[in-house]
């Protein structure tokens, strides 16, 4: 199954944390992802740009307007995204749990083009 | 184009013997694949240019040994062990083509490989990576892009299977009796995943795309060569055969899927109807019953049956029964509901989904409201039905059986006059 696992993230809380936390925190990232790739699970790993880069277009009744900064205005704004491939949500559950600790982790599965008839 | 499908075909089918015939002679599985991987490569750029030798798979022995010899040399070289490089420098037998004393070594080491690659150490993904590389041939990017994983994912499934086959420290030699029928049902479920991986595909084919179902047909057979005596395995052959022969039907050219009831069965494939009606007739006399064995016999029903309205129900729902009876599961529950609506009316189908209800293990699954709606749809709950086929919708994550979905849903919109097919 696969999975996409969306790292929700509030720019203030890494900003302001001790570098030794830091470390420890992105440690475990590290871990994780060297983990991940050499089981065959990790499919792709992202990291986004700070949230202030961000240009939001829309196209409203044929005009096209283009504004600074993110979409939605939560503290908490997409940082990373990684694209599993495991056996069960419960794994995708399992190896995405650490990294959730100052962070927020959404788990999407991907669809499929795959299809059984009924 | 023909000449390489053929030197292709031929290379798959030797790439298990060829393994084999390197493991029993340097004893390690994981170069062994290695070797034998390059070999393969090796041969399918020299053999189209310049022929096939008059002994492909001595040959291939040949080279693989070389390319073993010499990784092997290297790596005690850089560890200093002197005592085994006289051994693996000086092989027990010449790179002359092997004697054909090996017929009979030959299938064995293709059961051997089957087992070890379905080691019960190994997750299912790694299981099924392993297999179609070291017994299917194929190379890590046919693999990868069958599975549409990045490359560099695949060879890294790979690469940690091996390492788990040898710190399980397993031997190259077939398991006691005791354990060997539990190991060959993983070999034949890893077999039966491979095939629906490639039969659930939809979109048109691919050329650069192996067609999974094909070479899961293709393990199959060569098993049942092997073991002709085992009722699953031809029952997993059978099921497979009878289920593929239906595809030209399942999908329409856009991907979309035909319901069973809707296909246009003159567009099945009779030819392989009657192979694996045949098979599993022959079968059922025979053997002692198992699984596959009576999903392959629900399959032949349907296949024999010239319109949805001829279908026999009534012996499906007989099979429906044994199976729960000998491998209860919710699924073959939710398929017997399916049955026994056909047989007894919809009314008595939705009272045995009650009972997957209860169980709680297939709760939120989009096949349980699928088959709900279509039942209530039976039954003439119209409001009810959709609200299911819009609840399956939005849980698969299958693109056209969303699709699918939606379009039952919208079928029942008050006043769409398509609704009563």
């Amino acid at each position: 199954m696969k999975y996409v696992v969306l790292i929700y993230s509030n720019p203030a809380t890494w900003e302001t944390m001790p570098a030794a936390e830091r470390d420890r925190v992105l440690g475990i990232h590290n871990r994780l992802i060297d983990e991940l790739t050499k089981s065959g699970e990790m499919l792709r790993v992202d990291g986004l740009g700070h949230p202030s880069n961000t240009k939001t277009v829309r196209v409203r009744e044929g005009s096209q307007v283009v504004t600074d900064g993110p979409f939605s205005e939560a503290k908490e704004q997409l940082a990373g995204v990684w694209a599993l491939d495991v056996d069960s949500i419960e794994r995708a559950i399992e190896v995405s749990a650490p990294i959730a600790e100052y962070d927020t982790v959404e788990i999407r599965p991907l669809m499929d083009l795959s299809g059984l008839e009924m | 184009m023909t000449a390489d499908t053929e030197i292709d075909d031929l290379l798959r089918g030797l790439a298990p013997q060829v393994l084999g015939a390197l493991i029993r002679r340097y004893g390690r599985f994981e170069d062994g694949e290695d070797a034998v991987q390059e070999a393969l490569i090796a041969a399918a750029v020299q053999w189209p240019a310049q022929g096939i030798p008059d002994n492909p798979r001595g040959w291939l022995i040949t080279v693989a040994s070389r390319r073993l010899t010499d990784e092997l040399r290297g790596e005690t070289a850089r560890r200093r062990r002197e005592e085994t490089v006289a051994s693996l420098a000086a092989p027990d037998e010449p790179s002359a083509p092997a004697p054909d004393d090996d017929a009979t070594a030959d299938r064995d080491d293709t059961l051997k490989l089957l087992l070890l690659c379905c080691h019960p150490a190994l997750s299912p993904a790694s299981q099924i990576a392993l297999t179609l590389r070291a017994v299917g041939g194929l190379t890590t990017d046919q693999i990868a892009r069958a599975f549409l994983v990045p490359e560099a994912t695949m060879a890294q499934r790979i690469s940690r299977a091996k390492q788990t086959i040898r710190s399980a420290g397993t031997r190259f030699t077939l398991p006691p009796e005791g354990e060997r029928a539990e190991r060959l049902r993983a070999v034949l479920h890893v077999l039966y995943l491979i095939f629906n991986e490639g039969y659930t595909a939809t979109s048109g084919p691919d050329l650069q795309r192996v067609e999974l179902s094909a070479e899961a047909i293709r393990l199959a057979r060569d098993l049942n060569r092997l073991l002709p005596d085992d009722g699953e395995v031809a029952g997993l052959l059978a099921l497979m055969l009878l289920t593929d022969a239906r595809r030209p039907a399942r999908t329409r050219e856009d991907g979309s899927l035909v319901p069973l009831a809707e296909q246009d069965r003159t567009r099945w494939n009779h030819d392989v109807i009657r192979e694996g009606v045949a098979l599993i007739t022959a079968t059922l006399a025979s053997a002692a019953v198992g699984p596959y064995q009576l999903q392959a016999a629900i399959a032949a029903v349907h296949d024999e049956a010239a319109t949805a309205d001829e279908t026999d129900w009534q012996q499906i729902v007989i099979l429906y029964d044994l199976l729960a009876v000998i491998a209860p599961n919710p699924m073959v529950t939710l398929n017997q509901a399916v049955a026994i609506s056909m047989v007894r009316g919809p009314a008595a189908g939705l009272e045995s989904l009650e009972k997957l209800d209860r169980d709680g293990r297939l709760a939120g699954h989009h096949r349980l409201d699928a088959v709900r709606a279509h039942l209530l749809e039976m039954a003439g709950d119209v409001v009810a039905a959709q609200a299911g086929y819009r609840s399956a919708a939005r849980r698969t994550t299958s693109l056209p059986e969303q699709r699918y979905l939606e379009s039952r849903a919208a079928r029942l919109e008050p006043g769409d006059g398509s609704s009563d097919r």
